[in-house]
């Protein structure tokens, strides 16, 4: 089996998620370099779009804003933010990558504040961005985030991002659209899912060496199981070669995890 | 007037009216010549930047930001500016510097979609410190449901509806109302017009009277330049008036909409300018690195912002010419 790093396992994972066609909205960092890979493996049509209004491009190498040139360069369109936010609300998006402080168990997630006084937070995070906007619009959300008790939390200090708020039709009764919402939950201990009646998540594979008990005492919420519990396929030599030299040659990614 | 049809509504303030008749009166005010609105930044700020106003920066926080006009309002000491905030990051980074720094209270008020950020860069020390302190009324938003406030100002309409926002603490914490579909009965969210006191907008390319090209990703700057009352560009190049004419297809923003033009090559710097150069990391990350301690913060801002004259000043110290052309092969990836 080839050595990789529990990131390079995680964006690996995250690019076979994504279908040969698809349409996502990326942000900067793992989720663009599992998009990148998907593009240079598996998903070969793929298109990319970021929130500024960035189209289709051949990305040359990693953006460092989600509005920088890059995300344009040999594009198909540089348009506005409200026309890749509406082509979401119209339903040609199926996928989108976010991330958090903190998540619960619905996929939930808060980008925005710790604390219990909202005029004084204890700690002020950036808010939503595009988040809240891409969780409610777009068909499948996909989150990628490191596995610990203080991200993984049973009660949120703020709901910035929806997921499947208090459970089953929940955001359908909001007037968010049917049919979208969390997809899966990528860390660097397992991939977990979200049950179809309960909504709520759910471990569907452990990474190699990593057991169900070590993901629970990490998770701040009670996990259930899907069966059969699978161990996440290891990326083969081939993809990793593919990610370390032509997706993040210079481990901007890489060299964090 | 029955407001029956609303189900919920946000709990946030809403810091601007939302009255497209009394925008209306206003625009029809408004001077409509073509004239020359050339002018330097120093004065379009004293002249357009009123203590009190309500600004919207145009590009995308660290891309094709009007650098010079943020720094210019910081220089005059402003007091009490609302903000609105759709990824707000270097930008909202330089106004704050005119809070907790002993130079009054530049920001009273946010509408915030991302703020304290400066997106993979990490966030900023000063602004949290400002954010957390409770110096300035905040009300919450995302990036679309913000851009869409600009979008329902430009079209002279007092909401637009989305599906974005609801049945999250976003929308608890901002001046949104979910409504009633009047067709299909489902819920929506109703999102409020936003007409800026002053817009501030860099583009590529002006002529004297403010017709405007902006080459690469428009972000919301189309519906920000006619939402706002005032609006002041700066420039990378200025144009005749019959090259515009040659091109009218790739004018984005027209003379109408447009009170003051300033020439500032350069001018995204250190933020990222589309076909021209990119941003400069160093550059961010030293003022990243810099409030992470007070008396180094004081010191940074007192070198490149408080102490300087003016915008080319500041370019000269951050390396000038030599910076902007290794950032321009850095952008032209060559």
């Amino acid at each position: 089996m080839a050595d990789f790093s529990p990131i390079e396992l995680m964006i690996c994972a995250a690019s076979e998620m994504l279908d040969d066609g698809a349409m996502v909205v990326v942000g900067t960092g793992a989720p663009c370099a599992a998009a990148m890979l998907a593009q240079k493996t598996s998903a070969p049509n793929l298109t990319l779009m970021f929130e500024a209004g960035g189209v289709g491009p051949l990305l040359p190498r990693m953006p460092i804003s989600v509005g920088d040139s890059r995300t344009f360069y040999q594009g198909l369109m540089a348009t506005s933010m409200a026309d890749v936010m509406e082509t979401c609300q119209r339903g040609l998006v199926d996928y989108t990558f976010l991330g958090g402080a903190q998540i619960d168990m619905y996929g939930n997630l808060n980008s925005t504040l710790i604390g219990d006084n909202y005029e004084q937070p204890k700690v002020r995070f950036p808010g939503s961005g595009g988040a809240n906007d891409l969780g409610s619009l777009c068909w499948r959300v996909l989150v990628i985030t490191p596995h610990d008790r203080r991200r993984f939390n049973e009660r949120l200090d703020f709901i910035t991002t929806p997921g499947y708020l208090d459970g089953p039709g929940a955001r359908e009764r909001a007037g968010l659209p049917p049919g979208s919402g969390p997809y899966k939950v990528i860390t660097n201990m397992a991939v977990m899912g979200f049950d179809e009646e309960s909504k709520r998540m759910q471990v569907e594979s452990l990474h190699p060496g990593v057991t169900f008990s070590e993901v629970q005492e990490n998770t701040g919420f009670e996990l259930l199981v899907r069966a059969p519990l699978e161990t996440t396929a290891a990326p083969d030599e081939a993809m990793l070669r593919i990610l370390r030299e032509e997706v993040d040659p210079h481990r901007y990614i890489l060299g964090r995890g | 007037m029955t407001k029956s049809n609303v189900l919920q509504e946000g709990v946030g303030p809403l810091l601007t009216s939302v009255d497209c008749d009394a925008a209306r009166a206003y625009f029809r005010t408004q001077p409509k010549e073509m004239v020359d609105k050339v002018m330097p930044v120093s004065e379009a700020v004293s002249r357009f930047v009123v203590d009190g106003d309500y600004l919207a920066s145009g590009g995308f926080g660290g891309d094709r930001i009007a650098t010079a006009v943020l720094h210019e309002i910081v220089r005059q000491k402003k007091q009490h500016l609302g903000i609105a905030g759709h990824t707000t990051t270097h930008d909202f980074q330089i106004l704050c510097s005119g809070n907790l720094t002993g130079r009054g209270q530049l920001l009273d008020r946010v509408d915030a979609a991302y703020i304290v950020g400066l997106e993979a860069r990490g966030l900023s020390p000063h602004a949290r410190r400002v954010m957390q302190s409770g110096d300035v009324r905040v009300c919450e938003w995302s990036n679309y449901t913000l851009a869409l406030r600009f979008q329902a100002a430009a079209m002279g309409v007092p909401y637009l509806p989305a599906r974005s926002m609801l049945g999250t603490d976003t929308f608890k914490r901002s001046a949104a109302k979910q409504i009633s579909c009047p067709f299909t009965g489902a819920p929506l969210a109703a999102i409020p017009a936003l007409w800026p006191d002053v817009a501030v907008i860099h583009v590529h390319a002006s002529d004297e009277f403010g017709n405007c090209r902006i080459r690469g990703t428009s972000v919301a700057d189309w519906h920000v330049a006619r939402a706002a009352k005032k609006v002041i560009i700066t420039c990378e190049q200025l144009i005749s008036n019959a090259e515009i004419r040659s091109d009218p297809t790739s004018t984005t923003i027209p003379f109408f909409c447009v009170d003051a033009v300033c020439l500032v090559p350069g001018g995204s710097f250190p933020g990222n300018m589309p076909y021209e150069y990119f941003s400069d990391e160093m550059h961010l990350q030293a003022w990243l690195q810099a409030e992470t301690d007070a008396t180094a913060h004081a010191t940074f801002l007192e070198k490149y912002l408080f102490g300087t004259k003016d915008f080319s000043e500041y370019l000269e110290i951050c390396g000038g010419e030599d910076r902007i052309s290794e950032l321009r092969k850095e952008e032209l990836i060559v």
